[in-house]
């Protein structure tokens, strides 16, 4: 395989900007496919991925393209999720890549995301192509989104092309684009193997089957194959490259090209996304670079629904963390759920992604708990534990004091909007650090906001208060000190420790009042009457109630009714295994879940 | 020799009720005509010579619907086919449900002569404006008129329908009607407690519904009331003059056999619950056709386990509840083996209560039996 003939490249974009759909026209006007073949969005083959309209996990495809030179070019298109949550996969993305298309939208110009998906791809020194998209729609203003281009970002924007993936329109420029512009691999293909491991699924049939970048050297079938970290060693079984959602098997796979290995590897964890793979027999001397590691930033409690699936949803988790490394977990138990595992994630929309799959992909039905950051405890005695789960608070008398972790946030949003925004960030104690004209009409804002203030629906907020002009972007800061407590909430007098949260002395009662609102809607009523109370400590500072049940009787029952009453009260019984039991109070699942959406109404 | 009831059903009525979800409808002479034959023709192919040799009616029962709309001679008709094909006890309880507005001095003399010996009246309430809400074709006068009528025919038992926590019924309505309905000295009363069952046009409609505490209210006075006249309540909804309790019912509550005849009619014989297909033409296409066997729908064989659970659900509906000694007779083990857990957790709830040999609802446990009877499913 000649080198110069492939071009390896990835397009970013602010989410809606319209990468996915510039994908599926490569794909398309590149002839691997026929415009009858082609569904939407191609790439996105995740049934998730499909119906949210979002990108999640990287994919990659590779085409044949005929360049005006007459000559044949490899195109491996790799891509790349458009969600804050997932900027640690852009990344993983990019490293596998020489050069980025960049689009932008014609009417909406650059957003948040375009700015950090510049910046990450700057980083990895990729060669970035601009690409004004949506040309066709009536408010598109390309001139001034180049201009944009050139101002904020300072790339060169004159002759990026100006296509309407929609359409189908100007493609072909984009193509040339990627060419003329984006530099062929390097690396020699006789040095010892480097391969940069980008993603990995599970296969039943073939195990694990790693995405890679050859960097350096060739792999084929046979090699004794050596993954630096993990030390796992395997023997090759087949290399391939992908076609469009599927795996086209070849001889090899050397310094530039982007593929495929299988190796009959069976264990999940021996493969670690941003490991090198090196040959056994002729090993490198130095790994390649791998991702740093992240940590995740929102914790919570992810519990199966009937007790007996523990082991399912251990194996569902450990075969998503495969492909998805910045996914945590670790068993733990709670009083009202039995057994589970505490779960770190990105971020919200990670949390939900990941939780959505355990359901569909791997059919587990799940309870989830309130979600949290992680907080920092320090102990009267001097030791600091970093506490990622509430129920595990130190008793007040032993906590000196306990830090939250900050975000410093750039909200870009229209000059209309601006002052909702501003009060949004005020009520979730967010600090003003200044504002920036981007041009007349848009303003960038920043703040200091606290990172538990943002992690239940901020997003949804501000999409509802800037009428979805608003985009955010953020970055960890530090660990500040702050009045923070534990909020408790008893059923029939009884804690329920999956229920408890940590939250701001300010909005404790406020939280409580709503948790018991919402806790009181959900719970069936009972042979008994049912107090729900909100405590910190031993002070209670918020209380419902759930009357008892007055009626609950068949009036009729004659000779045809007995088949239908009788299933009737099976469902009542099946019903009522469902739930769960504290005390002698059946809590259904959906109790567990409604908490988190307490802001709903507002 | 085994007492079974026969139930036939008459699936036509001249409107339907806007809370109603029995299989009925409004239907031409044509069709009832046709109807009526493929039902002689069902009675017909049911017999069996060795059944009838251990098997004897005590109790048939015209259900609808309005079996009302059906004439005297073809009511008479279908009384000769049953007599026919099964061995019928010379004092078996022949019950006819009938509404007012329906059934003049003729048919009901017509009625007698068939040999019905029992009507069931549905009042509902003597609030015409609640009549018309509950989309009844008939007013208090047309009852009372109907009752007066039944009466001086000679009819001597007699039960009347009344409902409690209907739309826009308060408490003294209630009570009047309750008045009123023992002004005329029924034998039996059965007192239901409405229900919105789904699909019925009271699911989808605004109603006024009585708020819950008066709904229970009705509900305790109607104990009350009748205990005062000397009914006793002997079922969840139901209540009879000393020897006057409904014995087809009795029938379904103690877990005895019974067969159903017509469209969806269910039947409990020898170990099998099955029911009637529920399409009218369908069931007239194959009893035309004599494929009797074809008719059945929702065949289930009743497990030791079913039939266990069966006896107690049904059986603590009647307010004498499940007797000890009884289940231990016919299933060979005692109930508080099998059920030990779930009395023992409702009776210290004061839900369920042992007295002597009975096991029985406190009046509490009446209100919210389901919650306690799902206890007895098995698993």
């Amino acid at each position: 395989m000649d080198q110069s003939k492939i071009r390896n490249f990835c397009i970013i974009a602010h989410i809606d900007h319209g990468k996915s759909t510039l994908a599926d026209r490569i794909i398309e006007s590149t002839g691997t496919l026929t415009a009858r073949e082609m569904q939407d969005q191609v790439l996105d083959n995740m049934d998730l991925e499909r119906e949210r309209g979002i990108t999640i996990k990287s994919q990659a495809v590779r085409v044949v393209y005929k360049a005006k030179d007459g000559q044949e070019y490899i195109l491996n298109l790799i891509d790349t999720p458009g969600h804050v949550d997932f900027n640690y996969e852009v990344s993983r993305s990019l490293a596998a890549c020489d050069g980025a298309i960049l689009v932008v939208d014609a009417a909406q110009g650059i957003e948040a995301q375009t700015l950090a998906n510049v910046y990450l791809a700057l980083d990895h020194d990729l060669e970035v192509i601009p690409v004004i998209n949506k040309i066709d729609l009536p408010s598109a203003e390309p001139q001034r989104v180049i201009n944009e281009i050139e101002d904020v970002i300072g790339l060169e924007a004159q002759d990026a092309p100006l296509i309407s993936a929609k359409q189908g329109l100007n493609i072909d420029q984009v193509l040339e684009a990627v060419v003329e512009k984006i530099p062929a691999p390097k690396g020699d293909k006789n040095a010892p193997l480097k391969a940069l491991i980008f993603d990995s699924v599970y296969d039943s049939y073939k195990g694990v089957i790693i995405f890679c970048r050859v960097m350096e050297g060739t792999v084929r079938k046979g090699t004794m194959i050596h993954m630096m970290d993990t030390k796992a060693e395997e023997l090759v079984v087949e290399v391939g490259y992908f076609g469009a959602g599927q795996f086209i098997p070849c001889d090899e796979l050397s310094a530039g090209m982007v593929g495929y290995i299988t190796a009959s590897i069976k264990n999940v964890r021996d493969t670690m996304v941003g490991d090198t793979v090196t040959d056994a027999d002729n090993m490198a001397s130095e790994p390649l670079p791998g991702y740093k590691k992240v940590k995740p930033m929102v914790y919570c409690g992810l519990y199966p629904a009937d007790g007996s699936k523990y082991g399912d949803l251990r194996d569902a988790l450990e075969k998503l963390q495969l492909n998805d490394a910045s996914l945590f977990f670790e068993p733990e138990t709670s009083v009202a759920l039995g057994f589970g595992f505490r779960c770190g994630f990105l971020g919200l929309l990670h949390l939900e992604i990941i939780q959505e799959r355990l359901e569909r992909e791997y059919d587990l039905d799940l309870v989830t708990t309130a979600p949290g950051v992680v907080y920092k405890v320090y102990k009267t005695d001097g030791t600091m534990i970093e506490l990622t789960n509430p129920s595990n608070l130190p008793d007040p008398s032993e906590i000196e004091h306990m830090e939250e972790p900050m975000v410093s946030a750039e909200i870009m949003v229209t000059t209309d909007y601006v002052g909702n925004i501003m009060d949004l960030c005020q009520q979730r104690r967010g600090i003003y650090m200044g504002m920036e004209y981007m041009e007349t009409t848009r303003a960038l804002l920043k703040y200091e906001l606290p990172l538990n203030e943002i992690i239940y629906d901020f997003f949804d907020a501000l999409k509802s208060r800037s009428k979805g002009y608003a985009s955010f972007d953020y970055e960890m800061k530090e660990y500040v000190p702050a009045p923070l407590v534990k909020l408790d909430i008893l059923i029939n007098r009884e804690e329920v420790d999956a229920l408890s949260f940590i939250v701001h002395e300010q909005s404790a009662y406020e939280r409580g009042r709503k948790m018991c609102e919402k806790l009181k809607d959900e719970i069936p009523r009972h042979l008994f009457e049912i107090p729900i109370q909100a405590a910190i400590g031993n002070k209670i500072i918020a209380r419902e109630t759930v009357k008892a049940m007055r009626k609950d009787v068949l009036a009729k029952c004659y000779g045809g009714d007995i088949s239908r009453k009788k299933k009737l009260l099976e469902k009542q019984k099946e019903g009522k295994k469902r739930m769960r039991q504290i005390g002698n109070v059946e809590i259904p699942q959906s109790a567990f879940m409604s908490v988190l959406k307490l802001d709903d109404e507002k | 020799m085994k007492n079974i009831g026969i139930y036939i059903h008459i699936p036509f009525c001249v409107k339907k009720c806007n809370y109603c979800d029995f299989l009925s409808a409004p239907a031409d002479n044509t069709v009832k005509e046709l109807y009526l034959r493929a039902l002689q023709g069902q009675i017909a192919s049911f017999y069996e010579e060795d059944y009838n040799r251990s098997h004897k009616v005590t109790s048939i029962y015209f259900g609808g619907g309005t079996p009302s709309l059906v004439s005297a001679e073809w009511i008479g008709k279908l009384l000769d086919t049953v007599k026919k094909f099964f061995v019928v006890d010379d004092n078996a309880e022949i019950s006819i449900e009938c509404n007012p507005g329906t059934a003049d001095e003729e048919k009901l003399e017509g009625y007698l002569a068939a040999g019905i010996n029992r009507l069931s009246i549905g009042l509902q309430s003597t609030n015409d404006d609640i009549l018309c809400t509950l989309g009844r074709v008939h007013d208090f006068s047309q009852f009372l008129q109907v009752y007066k009528t039944a009466r001086r025919v000679g009819f001597d038992n007699i039960n009347i329908d009344i409902m409690s926590g209907l739309p826009d019924q308060t408490l003294e309505d209630y009570s009047q009607t309750l008045d009123t309905v023992l002004s005329l000295a029924p034998e039996h009363i059965s007192a239901y407690s409405l229900i919105i069952e789904p699909g019925t046009p009271f699911e989808h409609m605004e109603l006024n519904l009585p708020d819950e505490d008066t709904e229970r209210e009705m509900y305790y006075l109607t104990k009350r009331r009748l205990a005062e006249f000397g009914y006793e309540r002997y079922e969840i909804s139901n209540y009879a003059k000393p020897l006057k309790q409904c014995r087809h019912n009795n029938i379904y509550w103690t877990g005895r056999d019974y067969l159903g005849f017509g469209i969806g009619a269910a039947s409990l014989d020898r170990g099998f619950r099955y029911s009637v297909v529920r399409d009218i033409n369908k069931y007239m296409d194959l009893a035309f056709k004599e494929k009797w066997s074809d008719m059945f729908e929702n065949v289930e064989k009743l497990t030791d386990a079913d039939k266990m659970c069966e006896y107690c659900i049904l059986g603590l509906r009647r307010c004498e509840g499940v007797s000890l000694s009884r289940f231990e007779v016919k299933f060979g083990r005692k109930l508080l083996g099998v059920y030990g857990d779930v009395v023992m957790k409702y009776a210290q709830m004061g839900l369920l209560r042992i007295s002597g040999d009975n096991l029985r609802f406190t009046d509490r446990g009446i209100d919210v039996s389901n919650t306690v009877l799902a206890d007895f499913m098995p698993d």
